[in-house]
Order: C-alpha cells, then structure tokens, then sequence
C-alpha cells in the first residue's frame, strides 16, 4: 500500500555495491550510482532540439486534412503568401521535387505491400492529420497566421475506418493499385489442433481487444535543418532515437552524398518508438532548407502528435485454448486482426506487431500445438507502427488471459497453473513452434521469487476475508517473454538499412581520462551512465574519468541506436570490449617502458600497477604524456595505439529472449466501476544488471506505460475517421495520483551471446502489465461470473460487465 | 478590441532580475521565457495545461506558463527552473532526485521540481499519497512515478527532519 514503501528485493542479486562482493566483470558492473547526465537536465539545463537557436532560422507549420480520405480539388494559397513574415508556401508536388517517395515494405515478412507514400499528401489524403500544405514564416506564430488563410477545396470520399469491414467485398479500397485493404497476412499451423481441442478436458476461448494508443513522449517531434547549399551539407538536429538511420534516409530521399549529411541528437525528451519512424512533416522540414538555403526548424504541437506520431497496439485476437484434466495446456488457436494506417510504415514497415503477436502467443508455456493467423489492414486512421514492446502487451494478453481462464475452468490455482506449464527448465536453447529461439528463460525462479514478494498466499487470505465483507479485491498474474538484443534478423535481413551492429571509440586522453563515442544514444533510459560504468569497468578507472560522447553521425562508430530494447545489450558489448581492448594496449605499452611482462600488469582506479605486488607504474596521465608528449621516451619501432575501436552484433538468435512474471493487487468498486491499483509487483531477468537503480526505473516506466493502456489510454476515432480524443485533455494517461508503488525484484540470467550478459530491459514492464491488470479485475469481479477482455478497462466496461448499465 | 498581434511593454522580475521588453498579447509566458530570455529550462509539452512541463512560480505561486500570458505577468516576479537552481532553494530535492533516478528523458523534471518545491515548502508532512495527488498535475512518460515520489518523500522527511509522514 502507498505509505508502507518497501526496497526492492531482488537488486541485490548482481548489485556488487549492496553485497559487497567484487563484480567479475568490473567494480561498476551492478552499481547502483546517479547518472552522470542527469544533473544538467535537474538543472534546466538539458539542450532539446526546440532548444537549439542558428541564425535565421525559419519556422514552418503545417495544414493537415481535416479528413480521412478526400481528394484535394485545389489549394489557393494567394492571400497566405501576402501574410506578414510568410517565406514560402509549399505543396504536394514541391517537395517530391526534391525527395523521392518511399514504401514502407521489409522483404523478409513475406507478402508485406504498401504504396509509394509523398512527405505532403499529392492529390489526396488519406488520413485525418495528413501534412498537405507547408507554410514558412519568419515565426511560428506568423507562420500559423498564414496557414489560417490558405484556402483548400476537398472532395470527401468514403474512409475505412473498421478492419474487418476492410477485407469485406465491396469496400472502398485505399490504394486500388494494392487491389485489397489487406498489408500483410501470415499464417502458422503446427498440426494436430482440432485433436487437442476434441480431446480436451476443457477448452476456454474468449476476443481480447488491445485499444489503438499512442506513445505520448513528452518532448513532441522536433527537427531543425540547416542546409549549407556553399558546402551541400545537411545537418539535422532532430529528436531522434535514430541518428544513422536518419542519415542513411535524408542521403538516400533527397539524393545527398551521405558523407554530407550529419544528424545530431541532442538530448532526446523520450522516444518510446516514436522517433524510429519516417515523418513527412520532417522530411518536408528537411526539403524546405534545401529549397532556402537557411535553417527551418519544425516542432510538432500536441494536437499535432496525437493525429500524426505512429500509432500502435489496436488489435483483436480470438483465441481459445484446450487443456487437460491434469492442467496441461493441449492447444492454442488465434486468430490476430489489426487495422494499420493508410500506409505501411517507413523504413520498419507497420508488421512487426503482427509478427511478435504470431510468434509469442503462448508465451513461456511448452505447449507445442499451435494454428495462428494474424492480418493487418490498411485503414484511413494515422498511421501505425513499433511502439515499445512492440507486440507482447497484445499477446501476452492473449496468453494469460487464457491461462486465467483455464486455470478457472478446472479448477486450479493461477499460480500453480503457470508454474506446471511453463517450457522445463532443461529444454533450453528451446525454439518456439512458430520459428524464434529462447537462448534461456528463468521462468520457474522468478515466479517463485514473485510470489515471495508479493506474499501472494497472505493476498489470497486477505482478499477472501475482504470479499466477505464486500470489498472486492483482485490479484493478477502475468507470465511474459520479451525479446531484446536483436539481430540483423528484425531489419536489416528484410532490406532495411537498420545497423544492429553498434560501435564505441574509446581513447586515452593526455591528462589520463577516457573518451567513448558510442553509437547508441540518450533518451533519458541511461546509455550515458551504462557506458561510463562499462567502460570504468573495463579499462579500471573511475566513472567520473569517462566522457561520453553520442549522438552525432560525424562522431561516432556507426550503429543502430535506440530501438528493441539494445542499447545496453548491444551497445555495452561495444564499449566493454573496446575498454578492454583499450586497457590491452595501454599494458603492453607499459610494459614495454618499464620491462614487464604486460600479463603481470594491470589498470586499478587509473593507475597501472603490477598485479602481484599492488604497486604503482605509472598514472595513466604518466603513460598519456609519455605517448603524446614525449615521442623520445618510446621505443623506436613502436607505436603506442590509445585509441581503439570496438564492435558488437548480436548473431546467434533472431533475439535474446528476456522473461519475468508481474503481479497486481487492485480493488473494483462494484458500485462505480473504478479500479484502484493498490501494489504492483516485477521479476525481471535481463541478465547482467549494469545499474540497478536505471532498471528499476525502467521496468516501473513499462509497467505504468502498459497500466495506461489497460486502464486509460485509447485513440478514440468516429466511424468517420475523425480522431474524437487528441488532446491531452481528452486522451487519458496515467499520472502519479492513480499509479501503484511497483516493486521490483531480478532474477540474473547473463546471456552467452556477449562477455557482458545483458539483455534488455525497456520492455518488460508494458508486455506485462495490462494482462496483469486484466487478470487482477477479472479475479476481483469473479464472484459475479463477470469479465472483461476489452482494453481499456474502463468503469463502463467495467460496470456493463457487471451488468449494471 | 486588442488584436493577438498589439504589442504591450512588459516590466517584470525573472529570477531577481527587472526584465522589460514589448510583447505580443498573444505571447504566452512560457514562449516569452524561452524565446526571448532564452531560459529554455522551461518546457512545453502540450500547451494545453495538462503535462505541466511548463510550470513557474509567479508571485510564489506554481502556475502553468503555457495558460497564462505574458502581458500577465507585467509586474510580477517569475521565477523558473534556472532561478531557483541557481539560488540553492531546490538543491536538495535536486540532489535527491539525482540519487534516486527520478528522472529519465529530463524532459518533466524542471516543472515536477518546481511543482516538488511547492509541495515540500507548504506540507512537508505529506504522505506518500498526499504527495501522489500534489504530483498530480504533472505528467511523466518514463519513470513510473515511483521514484519521483520517493525523492519528494525523502526531501519532505530531510526537512521536517522526522523520518515519518502522515500515515
């Protein structure tokens, strides 16, 4: 309960800080300490892309259709261009003279369409938000001045608005070239379901419904474009989670050299998925400095980003499930069904959902008998695409909500009913029917360390007595799988050019300290304060002596940046082994000055000692001076290298497989319909823990980012494909007032894919949560037989299923 | 009628210091802050009034510098982010939040510090929950709150110098 705050109690199983045992991997390896870069931004000091001032800066804005689908008859723009302060007015056809189209397709999901998609919308837009005309100002507000008097003739036509109506003969068709409103279709049967599903003891099935939400990072998209036509070099500062990714796009839609385009990621107000994606907004931002050869800086306002920032997780799945008298899972149906944008998304496609639904449904469970079918349609909605935990929210709803049901159904405890089923702990590497491989799961030790926290056989006696008195209390569990670390497998194999390899440049610097330039980047997750403590680690000094260097296309290795929960993964590789690498070549040139062998020597809070002894050879400002400074004091024929470069890319799996079990307490006012979140619970195993206090924080920003979703969160659009709800005002999001004190506990399962053994951790929280949330209502309102499927769970829904409305 | 373009001399205080220029009518405070002081520790999230990334002391009280206009604040001091770091006044629940991780993107924090301080001046004796529901007004998309509340819980605490609440 708020009020009787506990500690977290599984940190301690890697923090090397809280048990007082060196870590193997290095001293700050588990260390809960402060991030390094966070007291600029407790100071108001952070420097945000809207931050940012050049000179002669110009301000664009953009007029959107007011409709879902409607050709454009014309576009009169006379009386804006004489507005004061008003630089240029662009359309459709403008910018498509400077920046070729793009299709948002990934060969390797098979069958996977989309049509060639403009920055501004030419001739006709196709979702209610849709950029068409763009206005430049000397201001902002000059430039919103203008954009009221541009007048534009539309010609409505009918919007898609429903998936399945979407597939049904005789429906309008988005892009008639495509010949269907169906994007992509997959399939999976592994043999053998309708015999389970006859001989089962039992068979459970419901429709779950995950709502259309939106990622709502606080900081809205911002990009500032600085074209220097003198030097033909673009440089992008933009809120971005994808520095090279941009770059690689800008050169490629705009026909630059790539080696003229830098993209800058300043310091980034959250990402979540959002600022992965291609926007025409931006791209016509970019063009516009092309065409004036000054810097035109755009910053999306909060109406703006409801209707245009990627949507996601709007999906209905069927599914049943057969299961034994013993309580053995038999078989798993389902059936996906979700509605996209007009287009697919660009350059990661709008399918990923899809495949992680199809992939992960059944979740940590060894079931093996499986039929799935998942579609995803073009709809005249905004569009739609990854959004954190891309998937897993939608299937492990799937999955635990039925693992509820079944265990109802005949009769055993949740909790024993996971336990039984999931895949043994000796079958690992363990590949799903559906393709994917587990490298290793910990299910079995972290469900039993949840229900330790949560002291879930004191809950289940609390609840009863409550229930007694008529206070209906719930508890919910949820088993999840997420994937992190990805390979080539998620982009590049599809023909995207998405590194999933990362790089850090390491380099001794003439008074002693260490500089890393990284390719993964800041968003407030803590790459600053993971790479300061690998590299400390690694190389043996002390944090405070790392600067960190990211962000910026011209400076750092190349990479993939922030996506699929690989930073640390990934990225800490990177760093680890260029540390290591670093520290390498430093003894051996200590060696070589003081006639040791290098293997005897070692680096410890900056110094270079001899290992055997303690004692001190030289400060690494000692061996910095001595290799920049004084050349007459090195050997001849040797070449001291202090500056190293190191990659990683994960390659032996598609992904590494993190696994964890969340726990809710709530209570449902039966009379109301409101729910109130009393505790919430996570195990979480992402191998090696780096800072336990960042994780923590993690894992408790994915929970309540899923509580959203269960519980507030929902794109509310009319049959005409009008969004009814974007504001802030309207579109509900969790605020500290409504939220539980989330405990977080780990269970430490390294990977063997990297020396460092981290996995992510970003995700975990929101694949979790909402089906937590939705087993933990249903448990309350089971002495009425009511239940719920459809998120969010809203007292409505709540008090229709009670049947009170 | 004033026209949103008019312009209007402004005299105020920000951070202490007397401050005039000629604004736009329409020119909210928190633009005013950032576009013509440059103090771009004050954010703007959704310009609606509900994120409260754009909160600032005026006259003592926390208020929403995207709802009020500049020409509001004509006489009046002002106080952001910037100021009341540079004073010392929230350098404990700054260092508090530090240690505890209660910020990620950063994006939040100037207004949750701001909207903190008001709460641990008036009522340091707040529970866990009061501190919930003072916090309220103020959205955060990357920590679950939790730490957030367990910083202003430990500065409320340091203050009062009790080591419990209000139960």
């Amino acid at each position: 309960m708020p009020g009787t705050h506990r500690r977290c109690a599984g940190t301690d199983m890697t923090a090397s800080d809280k048990n007082g045992q060196a870590n193997p991997l290095g001293p700050y390896i588990g260390a809960s300490l402060p991030r390094p870069d966070a007291r600029r931004l407790l100071h108001g000091r952070g420097r945000y892309t809207d931050d940012i001032k050049l000179a002669r800066t110009a301000h664009v804005v953009f007029i959107r259709s007011p409709y879902a689908h409607a050709a454009i008859t014309t576009i009169d723009f006379a009386r804006a261009a004489d507005s004061p302060g008003v630089i240029r007015i662009v359309t459709g056809a403008d910018v498509a003279a400077l920046c070729s189209p793009w299709v948002g397709v990934l060969t390797h999901l098979k069958g996977l369409k989309s049509a060639p998609q403009y920055p501004l919308a030419m001739g006709r837009a196709r979702w209610q938000g849709e950029p068409v005309v763009a206005v430049v100002a000397e201001t902002r507000a000059l430039a919103e001045d203008a954009a009221q008097l541009v007048e534009i003739d539309w010609d409505p036509l009918t919007a898609v608005t429903d998936a399945e109506a979407a597939l049904a003969p005789g429906s309008p068709v988005i892009h008639p070239d495509l010949g269907d409103n169906l994007a992509y279709q997959r399939e999976v049967d592994t043999g053998g379901v309708e015999e389970a599903f006859a001989g089962a003891h039992k068979v459970v099935e419901a429709t779950f419904k995950t709502s259309r939400h939106t990622p709502v990072p606080l900081e809205p998209r911002s990009i500032l474009a600085d074209y220097n036509p003198a030097e033909q070099q673009l440089t992008v500062y933009q809120s971005t989670q994808v520095p090279y990714m941009m770059q690689w796009i800008l050169a490629k839609h705009f026909g630059l050299k790539e080696t003229r385009v830098r993209v800058i990621a300043p310091d980034v107000g959250g990402g979540f998925g959002t600022k992965i994606h291609i926007y025409g907004d931006e791209m016509t931002a970019v063009a516009l400095s092309i065409m004036l050869g000054r810097p035109v800086k755009f910053v999306s306002d909060r109406l703006e980003s409801f209707v245009t920032d990627f949507h996601a997780r709007g999906h209905r799945v069927k599914a049943r499930m057969a299961v034994s008298g013993a309580g053995d899972i038999i078989g798993i149906e389902m059936d996906d069904l979700y509605g996209i944008g007009p287009y697919s998304g660009y350059p990661r496609g709008s399918a990923n959902e899809a495949k992680q639904v199809l992939n992960l449904v059944g979740g940590p469970y060894r079931n093996r008998i499986y039929r799935g079918r998942t579609r995803v349609v073009f709809e005249n909605k905004n569009m739609y695409g990854q959004y954190r935990a891309v998937g897993h929210p939608v299937a492990c709803a799937v999955t635990e909500g039925l693992v509820d049901l079944a265990a109802s159904a005949i009769g055993m405890d949740p909790a024993e009913f996971r336990y039984r089923n999931y895949i043994d702990a000796e079958a690992y590497p363990y590949a799903l029917v559906t393709g994917p491989v587990f490298e290793k799961l910990s299910q079995h030790q972290a469900h039993e360390k949840l229900l330790e926290l949560m002291d879930y056989a004191a809950l289940r006696q609390e609840q009863k007595a409550l229930r007694e008195r008529g206070i209906y209390r719930g508890i919910g569990l949820a088993a999840f799988v997420e994937m992190s670390n990805p390979s080539s497998a998620t982009y590049g194999q599809g023909g995207a050019s998405i590194a999933s390899q990362d790089g850090c440049t390491m380099k001794l610097t003439a008074t002693g300290g260490i500089t890393c330039a990284v390719s993964i980047n800041e968003i407030g997750q803590g790459a600053t304060a993971v790479i300061s403590q690998v590299a400390a680690s690694a190389v043996g000094v002390s944090p405070d002596n790392i600067k960190v260097v990211i962000g910026d296309t011209d400076v750092t290795p190349y990479g993939g940046g922030n996506w699929g929960s690989r930073g640390t993964g990934i990225g800490g590789e990177a760093v680890f082994q260029a540390g290591k690498a670093l520290q390498q070549n430093i003894l051996t040139f200590v060696a070589l000055l003081t006639e040791n062998e290098a293997s005897m020597l070692g680096i410890r809070d900056g110094n270079v000692i001899e290992i055997l002894t303690g004692k001190t050879l030289m400060t690494l400002e000692d061996v910095a001076r001595t290799a920049y400074f004084r050349g007459d004091q090195v050997p001849r024929h040797f070449t001291p290298e202090l500056v190293v470069t190191r990659h990683f890319a994960q390659k032996a799996y598609d992904g590494i497989c993190t696994n964890g079990i969340q726990g809710c307490y709530l209570e449902v006012d039966v009379e109301t319909g409101f729910v109130r979140l009393l505790r919430h619970w996570v195990v979480d195993d992402c191998g090696t823990i780096i800072n336990p206090l960042l994780v923590d924080e993690q894992i408790r920003g994915g929970v309540v980012q899923g509580i959203g979703g269960a519980l507030f969160e929902e794109c509310i659009y009319s049959a005409h494909g009008q969004l009814t709800n974007g504001s802030l005002i309207d579109y509900l999001v969790p605020m500290a007032c409504e939220m539980p004190d989330i405990e977080v506990g780990h269970v430490s399962t390294p990977t063997a894919t990297s020396e460092l053994g981290a996995k992510g951790a970003g995700e975990a929280g929101t694949a979790g949560a909402p089906a937590a949330i939705m087993n933990a209502i249903n448990d309350a309102l089971k002495p009425f037989g009511a239940f719920v499927t459809e998120q969010p769970f809203t007292p409505e829904k709540i008090l229709r299923a009670l049947g009170k409305v | 009628m004033t026209n949103a373009r008019d312009e209007f001399d402004l005299r105020l205080t920000v951070n202490n210091v007397e401050v005039a220029r000629r604004v736009p009518a329409r020119m909210h405070l928190a633009d005013f802050l950032r576009e013509e002081l440059g103090l771009t520790g004050t954010h703007l999230g959704c310009e609606h009034g509900i994120c409260g990334a754009c909160t600032v002391r005026v006259n003592g009280e926390i208020v929403r510098g995207c709802l009020m206009l500049a020409i509001q604040a004509d006489g009046a001091a002002v106080e952001t982010v910037e100021g009341v770091s540079e004073s010392g006044e929230i350098a404990d629940l700054q260092e508090a939040f530090h240690q505890r991780n209660a910020l990620q993107c950063g994006f939040c924090t100037p207004g949750m510090l701001l909207a903190a301080a008001d709460l641990v001046k008036r009522d340091p004796l707040a529970s866990r929950d009061q501190i919930r529901e003072h916090m309220s007004g103020n959205f955060c998309r990357c920590t679950g709150y939790h730490s957030i509340v367990d910083a202003v819980e430990a500065v409320c605490r340091a203050r009062t110098g009790d080591a419990r609440g209000r139960t």
